[in-house]
């Protein structure tokens, strides 16, 4: 016992200081893609490797409208190595996390060339800045917190990947207990739901189940690239896509998996939902 | 091989048409129609061969047959022996071997669920992959689209089989668990504490995997293979491309294998010792829970320094490596190595210091040695009772040839063996790291892209770090697959659970579970 006491001492302060201090990324550590729009000359090599679909282009009428979908992106990084022009390019931002769908989607329109080249950019949209940076969530949340928040993680049909990152927020290194935040076993005792997916045919009626156990007012978090969309999954007889397919969802985090900093951001953010609609709808 | 071959021409020359070496060391023995029953009572009483997987595929369109492949190994061969039967589609039933070889019980029942033909014979026929609330439909025919939406399901999704008797009663767990952990249900049968019996449904998190591989892209397959088990990634990924560089015969550049041998270990250590923490942090060894992961997360920012992702996503291809390293990218191995050596060796002390942890492992969920044979378990689960197998070492692939290592195996088959399997593999596995980062050559880190010919078939097997992973592909025109088998070791472990609680208190599941730590999705896919 004086062994293990003597280990926990030496070793002293593990914990990471996220959102309060950038965390430690490694160099090569591939967070949100980035366009030069400008200086894209085509998008068809980067569609053409994309694993998920989540660069997508449609010409008509001599127009060429590229879609890059962050909720579909599994960070592989292809796209950037297919991309002779540079225009396309992987950085090391990770909070990711909306509450909006439609906020991960970003489009650009080019004049089309005849060789399928783009011509003039015509129009784009500038897509997902983090909805709100993690540290002025944190600051938002301290006046907030009145109580601790309850998490009930549901798998409804992941490979695993993402459990992998939930679990490590229960490390010492990113201890969301410091937060307050704990993880459940019943969805009755829950605030949040925390899903991963694809949400299966097979687990579309548990997950069901358990929305419904969980009390109002209830936060539902989308993780991942198969949570949000259905990932390289996508829909097909076996899987049903992402999880708003099936329960309505709040806050959305892109990743394959996300990394626990990416979690923390998305629950933090979904946190700030919490609050709001305990003012409106406050618990007997 | 050639023997072995030999001596089958003789033993069945009516049944055999043809055979070929369809890729390296792989010998496919085509056979006249679907009856492969004897030739594999002879291969496994004569030569001790092991069924290592069987499973099917749907030429009607082609071909007018199905396809059945029992693949095969033998001790001391590095080869692959596969016999190829053929089923008409006119009479869809093939002879089970479930009853002699129990290994084969849930393969042979994926390939009713999944193909619709019938096992002949076989001692539970019931439905395995397809839940019982499934429509009558058969998703890896080629009739059968993709994207079919199948209408609501109706009745029960799985009976189980009742309990009798005074006291005893049924516990059902699942599909959602208490903890974060994949989905799958439970129905324990209990007489007060002791487990009588324990019945499984799995396949909550069929995703529609092998469907999916039809026709898609190689090169985007490649990412789908990385998603089958999200903790094998790396393996996953690695057994795929080795059964497309098999298939058409990509050589994969020295530097490269020394990367993917590097990182496949990485893979094993980070699993091992997450493992060794949660097993303790079951039986309320909480601190060494906490180490444990602490330890994890040095080794996971090593992870992302060689592969950007700290699930060893986005870096194996086929013909090698997707990324270079830098000097300082290997520098960073080693150091990283030695302070996790360090800690692993004060949890692995701090784990051994502990009497109370002692006591509830030892002799705890055993699995006994003739049993997991049996079974046919692999990996971890089976070199802890008495299966000496690990194809790091009998079918030698990447680096692992020019790396000395020891396999451990043991016969008592307790959580605590499980433990001590993982504990002396991790000391090997940082080893192996070592020398390999010695002796890594310079060179190329990937084989130009080249096109993949069709219709050709491989295997890809790699000693991922729960066990066997095995990969097999068909390839299709203009770079897409055919058609491609995934076996996790999971499959065949399950069945193994369901013996080693048996008589336990249902206080010890959780802590039983977990020293197999089983893939749900690479079970399910
Ligand atoms: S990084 Fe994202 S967008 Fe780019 S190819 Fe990979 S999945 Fe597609």
């Amino acid at each position: 016992m004086f062994k293990i006491l003597q280990k926990s001492i030496s070793i002293g302060t593990v914990t990471a200081e996220y959102p309060r201090v950038a965390p430690h990324l490694a160099e090569q550590f591939r967070g949100r893609l980035e366009f030069d729009f400008a200086a894209w000359s085509d998008a068809r090599p980067a569609a053409d490797v994309c694993p998920t679909g989540a660069i997508a282009i449609h010409d008509c009428d001599g127009v060429r409208q590229v879609t890059v979908d962050y909720g579909r992106c599994i960070f592989c990084g292809e796209c950037e190595q297919a991309s002779a022009d540079g225009a396309v390019r992987m950085t090391k931002q990770f909070e990711l996390a909306v509450t909006d769908r439609r906020d991960l989607v970003i489009t650009a329109e080019y004049a089309l060339q005849a060789d399928g080249h783009h011509g003039e950019l015509l129009s784009f949209s500038s897509g997902p800045i983090a909805e709100e940076p993690g540290k002025r969530i944190e600051a938002a949340i301290h006046k907030l917190l009145g109580r601790s928040l309850a998490i009930r993680q549901v798998d409804a049909g992941s490979c695993n990947g993402c459990e992998q990152e939930i679990v490590a927020l229960n490390n010492p290194v990113h201890d969301i207990e410091r937060f307050g935040i704990r993880f459940v076993a019943s969805p009755r005792h829950a605030d949040m739901l925390l899903v991963t997916g694809p949400v299966t045919r097979n687990m579309e009626l548990a997950l069901r189940k358990t929305w419904a156990a969980t009390p109002d007012p209830k936060v539902v978090v989308a993780v991942g690239a198969c949570g949000i969309s259905g990932g390289i999954f996508g829909t097909n007889y076996a899987s049903l896509g992402g999880v708003d397919a099936v329960i309505p969802v709040d806050v959305y985090i892109p990743g394959c998996p996300p990394r626990p900093e990416a979690l923390l951001h998305g629950i933090l953010l979904a946190l700030g939902l919490v609050r709001q609609r305990m003012g409106t709808h406050p618990r007997g | 091989m050639t023997s072995l071959l030999n001596n089958l021409r003789e033993c069945f020359p009516e049944q055999i048409r043809a055979v070929e070496e369809t890729a390296p060391g792989q010998f496919t023995v085509l056979l006249d129609g679907p009856d492969a029953t004897e030739m594999a009572r002879h291969l496994m009483s004569g030569y001790q061969a092991r069924l290592v997987t069987v499973f099917a595929e749907d030429r009607v369109q082609v071909e007018g047959v199905f396809y059945l492949y029992y693949v095969f190994d033998r001790p001391g061969d590095p080869s692959w022996l596969i016999l190829k039967a053929s089923v008409a589609a006119e009479n869809p039933t093939f002879p089970s071997l479930a009853a002699e070889f129990p290994a084969v019980n849930w393969q042979e029942r994926e390939i009713q669920d999944w193909f619709g033909l019938e096992a002949v014979g076989h001692p539970n026929p019931r439905r395995v992959a397809l839940h019982d609330n499934w429509p009558d439909v058969h998703p890896l025919r080629k009739d059968f689209p993709l994207d079919t939406v199948l209408p609501p399901f109706e009745g029960e999704r799985h009976v189980y089989r009742p309990a009798h008797g005074e006291g005893v009663f049924h516990i059902p767990v699942g599909p959602v668990h208490a903890g974060i952990i994949e989905p799958g249900h439970f129905d324990f049968a209990v007489a007060g504490e002791p487990i009588l019996y324990l019945q499984l449904r799995m396949f909550y998190t069929h995703k529609g995997t092998e469907k999916l591989f039809e026709n898609l892209p190689i090169q985007r397959a490649v990412f789908l293979a990385e998603s089958i088990s999200g903790d094998s990634a790396f393996s996953h990924g690695t057994a795929f491309c080795r059964a497309i560089e098999q298939a058409s015969g990509i050589e994969v550049p020295a530097r490269a294998q020394f990367q993917r041998t590097i990182l496949l270990e990485l893979e094993r250590i980070v699993n091992h010792i997450s493992d060794a923490g949660a097993i303790a942090n079951d039986v309320g060894f909480v601190i060494a829970n906490a180490h444990a992961g602490r330890v994890r997360e040095i080794l996971l920012g090593l992870c992302e320094t060689l592969t950007g992702s700290r699930m060893l996503r986005g870096m194996v291809a086929p013909g090698g490596v997707r990324r270079d390293w830098q000097r300082t990218q290997v520098e960073a191995i080693e150091k990283t190595l030695k302070v996790v050596q360090r800690e692993f060796r004060d949890l692995v002390a701090m784990l051994q210091s502990s009497n109370s942890t002692r006591e509830r492992l030892q002799r705890t969920g055993i699995l006994r040695a003739e049993k997991a044979s049996m079974l046919g378990v692999v990996g971890v689960a089976g070199r802890a009772s008495g299966v000496d197998l690990d194809l790091r070492r009998d079918h030698p692939y990447e680096a692992y040839r020019h790396l000395p290592f020891r396999v451990p195996v043991y016969q008592a088959g307790d959580v605590r063996h499980r433990l001590l399997v993982r504990i002396d593999e991790v000391s090997e596995s940082i080893q192996m790291v070592r020398a390999a980062v010695t002796q890594l050559p310079d060179g190329p880190h990937r084989a130009p892209t080249q096109p993949i010919p069709p219709d050709r078939c491989a295997i890809g097997a790699v000693e991922g770090w729960r066990g066997e992973i095995v990969h097999w592909v068909h390839t299709g025109y203009g770079n897409c697959l055919e058609r491609c088998k995934v076996k996790d070791p999971s499959l065949n472990n399950w069945p193994a659970i369901v013996e080693a609680v048996e008589g336990n208190i249902i206080a010890d599941f959780p802590v039983i579970n977990k020293s197999f730590n089983l893939s749900y999705s690479g079970t399910d896919r």
